[in-house]
């Protein structure tokens, strides 16, 4: 009986999501972030692809902080093939940069706007079009509506999309899948080096759909994410090992 | 096929176009006159004046005294060539294949197109009607041979339509005017007794040739049909073009939208057929007024999709100003390249930058943001920052380098730099803290400096040291000194950007 009931209960959150909008890939599909820790916050424990992640900025240097985040994830993204539009009102993004994160930025389409409402009508034709591996939209406002928009033209093309809200006041409601924030952390180096380390985040997820909220520190270093404590706790074994 | 030409000939264009203006005009003789050796000559009149015995080169006091209440204007030059292209733009409901034929004619390819009006005399009954309307009085003439329609629409008394291969019997009855001579040929025939065609026809070409020369022959001939003559049309027919005539005039936008539809869908139609994509496409709207306008589209990516393409052209439809009525539609395809392989897309997965769904979507979005607002990046053989990156509009191109990896670079980049208040203790040294609109931030960890020189070649200047600066709260910035080696210089700070 007990089982049954718990049966019951995984369905029902399992039907949840289907009702939400949100359809997982198959296993085998779902591409490797290597996020780690953060993915387990996440309904079925994957960093949902074809769903709206905002993120929110207050400053131009966690701006970058996103920048570089988001950069890291469009990486795995962008693997398969496929082109990735970046929609911005007044963008600051240096391309070379990228390359740091495993993106060639040739394969990054920039639509610079010269008017801001332009930029979710960009963004919202972007995400109906299913050829396009993810959408990243530079934005200040996003009312409810707009993102319910932008989220049902997801549903359609299984587009993931990114919105990044700089200088965003007021935190309004929004239907996005979970909504981020990326602050810099001072980097670590060997004790008595000189210089400044790998990029090194406070990345929290503030809200999400079906999923734990929680903050993690996370790191950039050699083209994908390490995450410190993991560090840690390996790094006994291994010692061991030597020994 | 044997072709048929239509000329058109318009007796009193200018007075006409004035008379359309003003409308008082219509019933009093007017005249236009020109400067000729200091005195004003008479060079176009209405059937009005002509009736009181006004010729062309009278003298303007003359005109006064032969017509009394003469209303006379002074011609501007090319005034009636401008008449003409306008005219001849209207023209195209009736042909593609349309030329202006000075100083007061046009001449029409109508190979093929009678029978959409029911037939020759139906074709040029409507056009003159139609025209007549507009208050032009024109006098048309259709024959097998360009020259034979200009000399039975300028001439014939009757008989404006010469039957296929007539134009041996509807020429013998003109005057030798109808061939369209030189004004010193024309005083020699008379003065020989040549008064028509019909007189001198049947003469051998040798003797034609020895008495009047070579262009004599040439016009004859043509008029017969026995020399080529082209006709070099006012727009350069476009291969793939369609066009929609409606019997009614139209006006509300839901019928405009399934009109423009239609004629779209037939263009694709043919141009799938013939394996092509179209690259751009120009929608012309002919108003029952004689007013036109236009709607042009471009495209990406070679495409045969009805839909997009509407998509395109419905984005403008703001601007399509019906007025009383839109009779006729015309869609050109000036520019089409053979569409590639739509199987390609089934192996490849997730589509590239030049894949078709891409460039349908960045050609909407170009007709809404501007299409200059598109770019992408490549690599560029600089080290100066900001150059690194080179813009450009094309999606198809490929990086011809790679993106430099050995250097890090801020993903935020300001452009320009902003001066920073910065203090360093020692040379060469970052800066032990600085201070940024307004907020001071103390430096722990850097590294650096990087020295990037300017690129002589391209600007001359010094060089900037750059930092990779951390501050107390772990924001990473990327700051530059610039040179101080010369006396007098002294080292000044800026914040480039911003690392992640």
């Amino acid at each position: 009986m007990n089982a049954t009931k718990q049966e019951m209960i995984e369905k029902l959150r399992r039907d949840l999501l289907d009702w939400e909008g949100f359809r997982p890939l198959a296993p085998e599909e779902q591409p490797f972030f290597g996020l780690g820790p953060i993915e387990q916050a996440f309904p079925n424990r994957v960093f949902p692809t074809g769903a709206l992640h905002e993120f929110i900025s207050t400053r131009p240097e966690f701006t970058a902080a996103i920048g570089g985040f988001i950069a890291g994830v469009l990486q795995t993204l962008l693997e398969k093939g496929g082109v990735c539009v970046w929609v911005s009102y007044t963008r600051r993004i240096y391309p070379p940069a990228l390359k740091r994160f495993g993106i060639s930025p040739d394969r990054i389409i920039f639509i610079d706007v010269a008017r801001e409402k332009d930029v979710l009508w960009v963004t919202e034709e972007a995400l109906k079009c299913s050829g396009i591996a993810a959408v990243i939209c530079e934005t200040r406002l996003l009312s409810f509506m707009e993102s319910r928009r932008l989220q049902l033209a997801i549903e359609q093309s299984r587009v993931t999309g990114f919105i990044l809200r700089k200088d965003a006041k007021i935190l309004n409601t929004t239907a996005c899948t979970a909504r981020w924030t990326v602050k810099p952390l001072r980097s670590r180096l060997r004790p008595g080096m000189p210089g400044v380390g790998y990029p090194r985040w406070q990345v929290e997820l503030l809200k999400v759909k079906n999923g734990q909220p929680g903050s993690w520190i996370l790191e950039w270093k050699n083209n994908s994410f390490l995450h410190p404590q993991q560090e840690q706790m390996v790094q006994p074994d291994t010692q061991r090992h030597y020994a | 096929m044997p072709k048929r030409f239509v000329s058109i000939w318009f007796k009193y264009l200018l007075t006409d176009r004035e008379a359309i203006r003003l409308k008082s005009l219509r019933d009093v003789p007017v005249a236009f006159t020109e400067p000729d050796h200091g005195r004003m000559m008479v060079m176009a009149m209405n059937n009005h004046a002509e009736n009181c015995g006004v010729r062309p080169g009278m003298a303007a006091a003359d005109v006064r005294v032969i017509a009394p209440g003469i209303q006379l204007f002074e011609n501007k030059a090319g005034r009636n060539i401008k008449l003409l292209k306008g005219l001849a733009e209207w023209c195209l409901r009736y042909t593609p294949l349309v030329m202006v034929d000075p100083p007061d004619g046009l001449l029409l390819d109508v190979t093929g197109c009678t029978h959409l009006k029911g037939g020759e005399i139906e074709f040029l009954k409507d056009m003159v009607s139609r025209l007549k309307a507009l208050g032009y009085t024109i006098r048309p003439g259709m024959a097998d041979t360009i020259g034979c329609a200009w000399a039975v629409a300028r001439c014939a008394e009757s008989g404006l339509i010469v039957p296929p291969g007539g134009q041996r019997n509807a020429l013998m009855p003109l005057p030798p005017f109808s061939l369209r001579l030189s004004l010193d040929l024309l005083t020699k025939l008379r003065e020989l007794g040549f008064y028509q065609v019909g007189s001198f026809i049947h003469l051998p070409k040798s003797v034609l040739k020895r008495r009047f020369g070579g262009n004599m022959v040439l016009r004859l001939y043509q008029a017969l049909g026995q020399e080529a003559e082209f006709l070099l049309p006012l727009k350069e027919p476009v291969p793939y073009s369609e066009r929609v005539a409606l019997l009614e005039p139209i006006r509300t936008r839901e019928v405009i939208e399934t009109t423009v539809h239609a004629l779209i869908d037939t263009l694709c139609k043919r141009l799938y057929g013939e394996g092509l994509g179209l690259r751009s496409a120009v929608l012309t709207y002919l108003r029952i007024d004689g007013k036109s306008g236009q709607l042009s589209i471009g495209t990406n990516h070679p495409s045969q999709r009805t839909d997009h393409i509407f998509k395109l052209f419905a984005l403008q439809f703001d601007q399509v100003a019906p007025g009383l009525g839109i009779e006729l539609f015309i869609l050109d395809a000036p520019k089409t390249e053979s569409a590639s392989d739509k199987q390609n897309l089934l192996w490849n997965g997730k589509p590239a930058a030049d894949s078709e769904e891409v460039a349908e979507l960045l050609d909407n979005v170009g007709a809404r943001v501007g299409k200059d607002q598109i770019h992408r990046y490549l690599p560029q053989e600089h080290h100066w920052p900001e150059r690194v990156a080179g813009n450009t509009t094309d999606l198809t191109e490929k990086p011809e380098s790679d993106w430099p990896e050995d250097k890090i670079r801020p993903v935020q980049l300001l452009e320009p730099p902003e001066p920073i208040e910065a203090m360093a203790l020692t040379p060469d040294y970052a800066p032990r803290q600085f201070v940024y609109r307004n907020e001071r931030h103390i430096i722990v960890n850097a590294d650096g400096p990087e020295r990037i020189g300017e690129e002589w070649w391209i600007e001359d200047g010094g060089y900037r040291d750059y930092y990779v600066a951390e501050d107390e709260q772990g924001m990473r910035y990327w700051l530059f000194g610039t040179a101080a080696d010369q006396p007098g210089q002294t080292r000044r700070w800026f914040i480039h950007g911003y690392f992640p």
